[in-house]
């Protein structure tokens, strides 16, 4: 194990093949790979968007996705990773209505990993509904019709005069009716009807998509409650091993020694085996160390608490010396001087020279782990040339892909099982953790392993959300209006897991609010700084658009305050006349993968969701001593989202976040229920890394290491009330994506309360005590 | 030899003695809807009942149920109290990925016991230790004030989670 080389495969992973480029991409934030890789010059073919522009794009196929048996069961397949966001129950919905199934006759069954079956699966970006909405409605028509094409031949009547009702075809001159179940032989046997032929319903044929209150339907909502509900940890097969894996504590070094008597002595443990380390940049490989591989999971973590361990940094070089709070500083010291241009309209010098006022202020956001409550494992085992995994993944083609290559098997031979995510928020994109259970089994020969990651496997060897500091200057002119605006980030890229470090922001993750920033501004200068990365750089939910949100939207409430102006009045102005802006015309060439002709960013849409939410929220009311309201308004998944926060703020320091009102604009809302419990979500989640979640680093090692350290929102620290409001939720706009966008407005949105409560200006996360005293 | 009953069925264990509680239950019985989350007692999503009394079984050891009840998510629906929880759940729709919500359920259900018609203060004190990282607490608090029978203070209006009154807001130290 020790000899085996997985540098070679680091390399493989990272370099690039068509489809494992476009996979990289596909995950919501941008590899470097992207960068180098300008679609208007890089391939002669035309551009493709949306679910045509990932790997192995879409599928509307019945046979691929819908069983009807002959007792009337109806068996629908989803794609898809279930991670929370019930898309489970989503999707599934979305065929069952179009077919006219009735949702008691119908399971869902969880697709393997096989995207050249069913197209893409990679769940990330917010895009699963937004890509297969349409797809899928046409799977479900077409089942329909097939059913319908079997009950008009049974009865030899033409097929237009029959319908379909729930779950039986209708000859409607005679009323006669055939079940679902006696025509499922029948219509097995017909073709699959062309694309173009299909009549879709129209809406107020829905029973179950876009209805307000879907909550029956929760597909895994019963099996959840009463712990029958099954993850990646609960899986089990005959002769499993049971792993748990010490891992080199500085992202690069290795072992240098260990001692595994002791390991070995208690009882259960059967095997101690050391890992290859990873070189930079490691992609997904796993960081390596020492597995213990015992008869129970306890053993294993016993047994790995009896090694004893002598780690070599030198191969990790400054990583081994990584310390959070001084690279903040010497990024602090660099953000003054002038970045590597972004992207600029007019002249910032010209603008400050003319200026009535200039303000400068610099904003910092820490290190996050996505810390989903399941903490990762995987299950691998081989059998000949077969390998079978039974993982909670995000992407499991990937998946499928990594450990065919490492294991030196044809993908086709590798059978991926995903169960459910106990969370992911980006973690569960990368399949590191599956990666060593197939190292595992493969050594013990084949013999099947489940590692098991601990809470601080988890917080020590997360790819962490990424460290930003920005540095803000506006200017006002005479009319205090903003006449400039200069915005410089430092912070390291996720660029810098798959190729070396560059230390500037890719364009996809500048694209993330900075870019696409759509301020009517006469001059803007943006900026990046040089940021190297010291830890595993990677996505978290809603990516770059966190810290980028966070000083933007609480540098125009400064920018207000100094004007003297309203802040909501102020944030209409600067958006300024109601039009639809190309962001190509920005320089903005991704746009989350959506044609920009048909996801223009929409001034309308921005004011849309601030008006609804200050409305709501009864902006411009008198409040109370030592609170005050907040607001603020992100744009991201090409969906629309504005907050105003209800905070007060103690005279010994404390916050209490008393309500959170949301407005939010994905367009068409398919399970308006599910849409809802995203923004509550992330408003939970958003309140935390406001208030208190935060990772860092002091010679080389993470120092969070379970959730005494690592803070996350209880139930007594966020608002009994959170409210959304549906805005634009009509089919007149095309889909936008709703795991994510809800979550960038929080922190600036709470910050700016804290201000109007308090008078004090928060430009550091989390807010933590630095209201006390 | 450690005699215990679980979920109502009498056991004889051949652990050792410092094994705690949720690998016993996990890795020895195969009842896999107890959750390990932290390892330390900080998450609840491990919590099972010890004589009717919520533990968090991440960090007792099993010699500490010798002779007595052990009793987990996937019996709870046997409980009068335990079968309403569930149902309030479904009605609110409460779980997103699921992972923490057998913890939660049954941190309500011991709240709900001893204490049929709790206020919101009481929530927090008994809910606090059930960390949910997808954020369902506004739902957790809903679906036990419907398993009580107190929910008539919210309703649900056009997408909105309405609430009556400010009286409902209360003070929350970070």
């Amino acid at each position: 194990m020790k000899t085996s080389d997985n540098r070679d495969q680091a390399l493989q992973l990272a370099n690039v093949s068509r489809r494992s480029f476009l996979k990289g991409i596909a995950a919501s934030g941008a590899l470097v790979l992207a960068v180098s890789w300008d679609p208007a010059t890089a391939e002669s073919e035309p551009r493709k968007y949306g679910a045509d522009y990932m790997a192995h794009g879409w599928v509307d196929n019945p046979n691929i996705f819908i069983r009807v048996a002959r007792d009337g069961q109806v068996t629908i397949i989803n794609h898809r990773g279930e991670m929370g966001q019930g898309i489970r129950t989503s999707l599934v919905m979305v065929m069952a209505d179009e077919m006219g199934a009735d949702w008691q006759q119908v399971h869902v069954e969880q697709a393997i990993a096989n995207e050249e079956k069913y197209g893409n699966q990679d769940t990330d970006g917010s895009r699963s509904m937004r890509h297969w909405f349409e797809p899928l409605r046409r799977a479900g028509a077409a089942a329909r019709t097939m059913l319908e094409q079997a009950a008009a031949n049974q009865w030899q009547v033409p097929v237009s005069e029959c319908r379909t009702d729930v779950h039986a075809v209708v000859h409607t001159p005679s009323q006669r009716t055939l079940s679902f179940g006696s025509l499922a032989a029948a219509a097995a046997e017909l073709p699959v009807p062309a694309r173009q032929s299909l009549t879709l319903k129209t809406p107020d044929q829905w029973r179950y998509i876009m209805r307000t209150s879907n909550q029956p339907l929760a597909i895994d909502g019963m099996d959840i409650n009463q712990g029958k509900a099954l993850y990646a940890a609960d899986m089990r097969v005959d002769n499993m091993l049971y792993a748990v894996i010490a891992r080199p504590p500085s992202y690069g070094s290795r072992v240098k020694n260990v001692d595994a008597s002791k390991a070995l002595a208690i009882a259960g443990v059967v095997k101690v085996l050391e890992l290859p380390s990873v070189t930079q940049p490691s992609g997904f490989e796993p960081l390596g160390g020492v597995a213990v591989l015992a008869e129970h999971t306890w053993a294993a973590i016993q047994g790995r608490n009896a090694l004893r361990i002598e780690w070599d940094d030198s191969p990790a070089g400054d990583n081994a010396h990584y310390d959070s709070e001084a690279f903040r500083a010497s990024l602090e010291s660099k953000a003054t001087q002038p970045g590597k241009p972004v992207r600029q309209v007019g002249d910032f010098s010209q603008a400050q020279r003319d200026s009535a006022q200039h303000l400068t202020a610099t904003y910092y956001a820490p290190h996050l782990a996505q810390a989903p409550m399941e903490p990762m494992a995987a299950l691998v085992s081989i059998q000949g040339d077969h390998a079978e995994v039974w993982s909670s993944v995000q992407n499991p083609q990937a998946t499928r892909d990594g450990v065919a290559k490492r294991l030196g098997l044809k993908a086709s031979n590798v059978t991926v099982n995903c169960a459910l995510m106990g969370g992911a928020f980006g973690r569960k994109a990368k399949p590191d953790f599956v990666f060593e259970a197939a190292d595992l089994s493969k050594a013990m020969g084949g013999r099947p392993v489940r590692v098991q990651w601990t809470r601080e496997d988890d917080l020590h060897h997360s790819f962490y959300h990424t460290v930003a500091l920005q540095h803000m200057e506006g200017t006002l002119d005479h009319n205090g209006q903003v006449s400039g605006w200069l915005h410089r980030i430092l912070a390291p890229s996720i660029s810098s897991q798959f190729a070396p470090d560059s230390g500037h922001l890719s364009d996809r993750e500048l694209t993330q609010g900075i870019r696409n920033m759509p301020f009517d501004i006469p001059a803007i200068q943006q900026e990046t700084g040089e940021a190297l990365g010291h830890v595993r750089i990677g996505w978290f939910r809603s990516v770059y658009n966190i810290p980028h949100a966070f000083a933007i939207q609480s540098f125009v409430a400064e920018l207000a305050n100094a004007a003297g102006q309203d802040h909501k009045a102020f944030l209409l102005e600067l958006l300024g006349p109601d039009r639809q802006i190309d962001p190509r015309t920005q320089g903005e060439n991704w746009n989350y993968s959506e044609d920009p002709s048909r996801y223009p960013i929409d001034i309308k849409r921005y004011k849309n969701v601030i008006e609804r939410v200050t409305q709501e929220a009864d902006w411009g009311k008198t409040m109370p001593p030592n609170r005050g309201l907040g607001l603020a308004v992100h744009h991201s998944f090409v969906s629309y989202c504005a907050i105003v926060m209800d905070v007060e703020v103690t005279p010994t320091g404390d916050v209490i976040v008393h309500q959170a009102d949301i407005a939010f604009d994905c367009g068409p809302q398919i399970n308006p229920d599910r849409v809802r419990a995203q923004m509550e979500g992330a408003c939970v989640m958003g309140i935390g890394i406001a208030l208190m979640t935060e990772i860092t680093a002091k010679n080389g090692r993470v120092q969070q290491d379970n959730f005494h350290q690592y803070l996350i929102p209880r139930i007594n620290q966020v608002p009994r009330t959170i409210r959304v409001h549906a805005v634009n939720s009509d089919l007149d706009v095309p889909l936008g994506g709703a795991g994510e966008p809800g979550l960038p407005p929080v922190a600036p949105a709470l910050c700016n309360a804290i201000f109007a409560a308090s008078g004090k200006r928060i430009r550091s996360l989390p807010v933590a005590d630095q209201l006390k005293s | 030899m450690i005699s215990v009953t679980i979920n109502g069925q009498p056991q004889e264990l051949e652990v050792s003695p410092e094994t705690p509680i949720l690998w016993v239950l996990r890795d020895f019985l195969a009842l896999t809807g107890t959750r390990f989350g932290c390892g330390m007692g900080l998450c609840g999503a491990c919590t099972v009942h010890l004589d009717g009394t919520a533990i968090r079984s991440c960090v007792t050891p099993i010699s500490v149920a010798a002779g007595k009840n052990i009793t987990s998510i996937e019996s709870i629906e046997n409980d009068s109290v335990g079968q309403r929880v569930q149902q309030a759940w479904m009605d609110e729709a409460v779980a997103q990925c699921g992972y923490c919500q057998g913890g939660q359920i049954m941190s309500a259900v011991s709240l709900l016991t001893t204490t049929p018609q709790p206020t919101d203060e009481q929530i927090d004190n008994a809910m606090s230790g059930n960390l949910c990282r997808c954020g369902t607490y506004p739902r957790i608090r809903k679906a036990i004030h419907r398993a009580a029978g107190t929910e008539s203070l919210s309703t649900h209006t056009n997408g909105s989670q309405v609430q009556a009154n400010d009286t409902l807001f209360r003070e929350v130290k970070v």
